[in-house]
């Protein structure tokens, strides 16, 4: 393998125009396959979901799952696209043991959702536009595992093992129109894009779309053009990107490795390429020196799909808010930036604050706990937020009860920790630790004029008009009466005990 | 009270009364069809495998049944031949094929679960040219068949297995799967009847396939009657199957029984006829066109241009799909497994299999349809051949508008000798002329026996065609004339057949 030399980012992007194309497959969330009636349940014992349809056994038949049609003409309205009024099914061809039938039960020229596009917002707020071409229906193949070599990869394995249990499970294949205009934003914009369609696939409640399960992949097509010039460069097509961050790393690698042959006299070949986590870099896979000859035609054992009209109107009536639309619409409402709100994006929580807040907390606290404490919980556990012991209407009585003084910000920890506990609600943590501000003036009282016997030298400070030395006083009488007290109505006292005003 | 021995020669409909009246026990119908398979089908050659204890143990439940007083079905404890195409649970299916040897389904065909659910006793399954690819049972990778009129000459095929077997009285009641005219030729050359219902009227779900726009399992029989009853008995929707028809089963019964063609409009297809058409075929074809006529028929000649070209539209769609369907025959999953040593890749592993797995019609085909589908080559080839397609069923479409039914010969030809046309790919398709346009068009059509050419001596079949839905008019048409012509020989066609 031959290291090539890259060209800076920046070099790169002074000569060259980056276009791209992606390709995002995503697995379905149905409970069954896509023509047969097995179960799509992850982590089962090897060929246990299986029959002689998804085995591809002489004989058997497919059906198309009707919930796998529903989800891919609703993943085609949310993505602004025109719905086939009438589409059929092909039959990919080629030989690969994982698959079953040695064909694809794919869609070719008759896709069930063409010509739409997804606005994707960077970081900053900028919004990009990137065109859909098609989405299609297809099946997933099964599983090949070459046991005995170094790499994990055929070449060198002794035998393969192969599991048919993914054979079948219903694949979207989301394809981009050419993204031209990024220009050095490419990368980001890709990231944005796969993040965006993750978002937007979740929101429809399709699939999971959890990458790290492989339930939704990307293949990073990229090409180089010298700046002004309009015919486009030779493609490489990376596959298998399987993060965020991934795809982002796979474009920027792509760019300046392709700007470096190009720079160098040399022709990028039309080839696949692998992804390497590691170090973000990619090695050439398999060369596409001709395009390979799928012999495409209509698949003869399903019948055409044909969604009403009626039907799809009724499926477009029923789409949720977009999350780009949705997230824009809360940032207004909590009166947050957009970097606030990226925050909260990242952290997991747009749900879980949103849901606290209907159930009665404020913007601002609700946030706070989430992005806070609840965030740095779910990080040492490494678990996701919502997987938390806590439920946010737990959360909202907590903001609640600090909003009526009950509680201090310290105390509301305390709380928060006794639910995650399993201590229980937030009135019977509160109960159970005996957890209140002290309010009684009488008690409150004796602990200033303690503190300030206490700490003579301190309280000739604050006579003498150095106010901002209270708070060592104020934190002798929380320590006294063990964070209990309300520490502002503690400050007011103490200051009028030494007869000094603000 | 008959003897055990002219149980067989009973049809379906008197077997089944029997059983039901308690006058013979479905058991002693079984051992007899065992008894006449042991006696004849060594010389015939009809049955890849007998499944003697499957079949007595239906059999068994059958007159278990009937002792408990519970209903019976119109063909419970009536056998039936098979053809190896549908699977069989525990019960090995080889369609005709070495690839397939030895391999035992974990699944019942639908086809398979209904008979089963009707009682029918399925004694075991029929030889067939392999994948069902060819017009003779010359292609079955296990050996030929013999046609029972003379076992020198072929049954039909592909379902000579199945049409071996009713002309022999080794069952009154068989399966066939017709993709370009297996059931209807068959039935031709043997003097039997078999029918081609309407596409998507018998589920395919676990018929292992051919060319899967085309194919489609239907009822053989020795009589018009028995078929209806076997149609009843498979056909209807199937989940499984996409392309099944999900409306009711015309009622074929009935119209077996009423068996009239009066005030009806027969059309006669204009091309099939004339050069390669043997003398003694067209001289009883038109014989039946008078019979029609003097039945109260009014019979009208109809010009259907595109059929011309139905042999080689056929040709390039049936191939283009089975180098689909066949690809997955890889010695993978389940089948033959050749030069598996340890040392050798899967690629080499799949491809000295499918050397030595699929015999040469089959491998032609495939390569046929490989390159029909190839990038480049798909519009002048695949997509013309669905051109042709649409223009013949334009044809028929045109032709229904003014008649109710067509009629021709089912195949040019009476048997032919076993081994003439074997080396004779073209020859051979030419058996399947006139039985093609309505795979193509995906319409009903039948073929009964109208005599025996004069010339050879053997069974000449007519071919009836009805809209697609319309399948009971095959078997108004078809009871009619054919007792008509039992009125005029006064016996079925098959009594004329050398005893074996």
């Amino acid at each position: 393998m031959t290291v090539t030399e890259l060209v800076s980012y920046e070099d790169a992007l002074a000569t060259y125009e980056p276009v791209m194309g992606l390709e995002v497959h995503v697995e379905l969330g149905t409970k069954t396959k896509m023509f047969c009636g097995c179960s799509t349940a992850l982590g089962a014992e090897p060929n246990s979901q299986t029959c002689p349809t998804c085995l591809g056994m002489p004989g058997s038949l497919p059906v198309v799952n009707a919930v796998g049609v529903e989800s891919a003409v609703k993943i085609g309205l949310a993505l602004h696209c025109e719905i086939a009024e009438w589409c059929r099914f092909a039959r990919k061809n080629y030989f690969y043991p994982d698959m079953p039938k040695n064909f694809q039960t794919s869609q070719y020229d008759e896709p069930i959702a063409f010509n739409g596009y997804l606005d994707v917002q960077l970081e900053d707020g900028e919004v990009f536009r990137v065109e859909i071409e098609r989405a299609h229906m297809e099946e997933d193949t099964g599983k090949s595992t070459h046991v005995g070599g170094a790499t994990g990869r055929i070449h060198g394995a002794s035998h393969s093992l192969l599991d048919y249990n993914r054979a079948g499970i219903p694949l979207i294949e989301i394809v981009t129109k050419p993204i031209v205009g990024a220009g050095e934003r490419a990368p980001e914009v890709a990231k944005a894009y796969v993040a965006e369609l993750r978002e937007l696939i979740k929101a429809l409640g399709v699939s999971e779309a959890r990458m790290e399960m492989g339930q939704m992949r990307c293949d990073v097509n990229l090409s180089l053009r010298p700046k002004g010039a309009e015919k486009f460069g030779t493609r490489s097509e990376t596959k298998n990107v399987n993060s965020l961050r991934s795809v982002e790393r796979a474009a920027r690698f792509e760019i300046q490795r392709h700007a470096a042959v190009l720079g160098a006299g040399g022709t990028i070949l039309q080839e696949t390429r692998h992804f390497h986590e590691e170090d973000g870099s990619t090695t050439s896979g398999r060369i596409k020196e001709e395009a390979e000859d799928y012999r495409y035609f209509p698949e003869p054992d399903l019948v055409p799909v044909a969604p009403s009209r009626e039907w799809v109107e009724e499926l477009r009536a029923g789409l949720p808010e977009l999350p780009r639309v949705r997230r824009n619409r809360l940032r207004e409402e909590w009166g947050i930036s957009e970097h606030e709100m990226q925050s909260v994006l990242n952290a997991g929580v747009i749900d879980l604050i949103t849901a606290t807040i209907e159930a009665g907390a404020d913007a601002a606290s609700a946030r706070k706990w989430w992005m806070g404490e609840l965030a740095r919980r779910a990080n040492e556990e490494g678990i996701d937020p919502t997987a938390l012991p806590i439920t946010p209407a737990q959360v909202a009585r907590v903001a609640a009860l600090v909003a009526e003084g009950a509680l201090n910000d310290k105390l509301a920890r305390q709380v928060i920790e006794g639910v995650l506990a399993g201590e229980g609600d937030p009135d019977a943590v509160v109960d159970k630790r005996g957890l209140k501000v002290v309010s009684d003036e009488g008690a409150l009282g004796t602990a200033v004029d303690e503190a300030i016997a206490g700490n003579p030298a301190i309280a000739d400070k604050i006579r003498g008009g150095k106010v901002a030395a209270a708070g060592a006083l104020v934190g002798a009488v929380m320590k006294a009466t063990r964070g209990q007290a309300d520490a502002a109505r503690v400050r007011e006292l103490i200051l009028e005990r030494l007869g000094v005003t603000e | 009270m008959p003897g055990t021995t002219d149980l067989t020669k009973l049809t379906a409909a008197e077997t089944a009364a029997r059983i039901a009246s308690g006058e013979v026990t479905a058991v002693q119908v079984t051992e007899a069809h065992l008894d006449r398979i042991a006696a004849v089908d060594e010389k015939v050659h009809a049955f890849l495998h007998v499944d003697r204890e499957g079949a007595l143990a239906q059999a068994r439940a059958v007159d278990d049944k009937r002792a408990r007083g519970e209903k019976l079905g119109p063909l419970a404890g009536v056998p039936l031949a098979l053809k190896d195409i549908f699977t069989t649970k525990g019960v090995p299916t080889t369609v005709g094929s070495k690839i397939l040897e030895g391999w035992i389904p974990p699944y019942d065909a639908t086809l398979t679960q209904r008979l089963k659910a009707a009682d029918v006793v399925i004694l075991g399954k029929t030889n067939m040219d392999e994948f069902a690819m060819g017009s003779s049972t010359e292609n079955s990778a296990y050996g030929p068949t013999g046609n029972p009129w003379d076992l020198t000459r072929i049954p039909g095929g592909s379902g000579g297995g199945s049409s071996a077997a009713l002309a022999s009285y080794q069952a009154p009641l068989a399966i066939g799967t017709d993709t370009g005219g297996s059931i209807r030729q068959p039935a031709a050359v043997t003097g039997t009847v078999g029918v081609k219902p309407t596409y998507g009227a018998v589920s395919r779900y676990g018929m292992v396939a051919f060319s899967s726009s085309l194919d489609q399992g239907g009822p053989c029989a020795r009589t018009v009657l028995d078929a209806a009853l076997l149609h009843e008995a498979i056909a209807g929707h199937d989940p499984l199957d996409s392309t099944s028809i999900d409306a009711p089963v015309p009622s074929v019964v009935a119209a077996a029984r009423e068996g009239d063609v009066a005030g009806l409009r027969i059309g006669v297809v204009k091309e099939f006829s004339g050069e390669g058409y043997q003398a003694g075929v067209m001289q009883r074809f038109n014989e039946s066109v008078e019979l029609l006529r003097e039945l109260g028929a009014e019979v009208v000649e109809v010009s259907c241009p595109s059929f011309d070209r139905a042999l080689a539209a056929y040709y390039l769609i049936a191939p283009s799909e089975c180098s689909s369907n066949l690809a997955r025959f890889d010695a993978m999953r389940y089948g033959l497994r050749v030069g598996d040593d340890g040392t050798r890749s899967a690629e080499d592993v799949t491809a000295l299999t499918r050397e030595a797995g699929f015999g040469d019609e089959v491998k032609r085909r495939i390569m046929l349809g490989t390159y029909a589908l190839s990038s480049g080559y798909y519009d002048a080839y695949y997509g013309s051949a669905q051109k042709v397609r649409t223009l013949i069923a334009r044809d028929f479409e045109r032709a229904f508008a003014s008649v109710d039914v067509l009629i021709s010969p089912t195949t040019p030809t009476t048997a032919f000798p076993i081994g003439e046309r074997a080396d004779d790919p073209l020859a051979m398709y030419l058996a399947d002329l006139c039985t093609i346009p309505s795979n193509l068009a995906g319409n009903a059509a039948m073929s009964l026996p109208c005599g025996l050419a004069p010339e050879d001596g053997l069974p000449v079949g007519l071919q009836i065609i009805a809209p697609a839905m319309a399948d009971d008019r095959l078997y108004r048409v078809g009871a009619a004339v054919e007792a008509a012509f039992v009125d005029r020989w006064g016996h079925h066609l098959l009594e004329e057949a050398p005893a074996l």
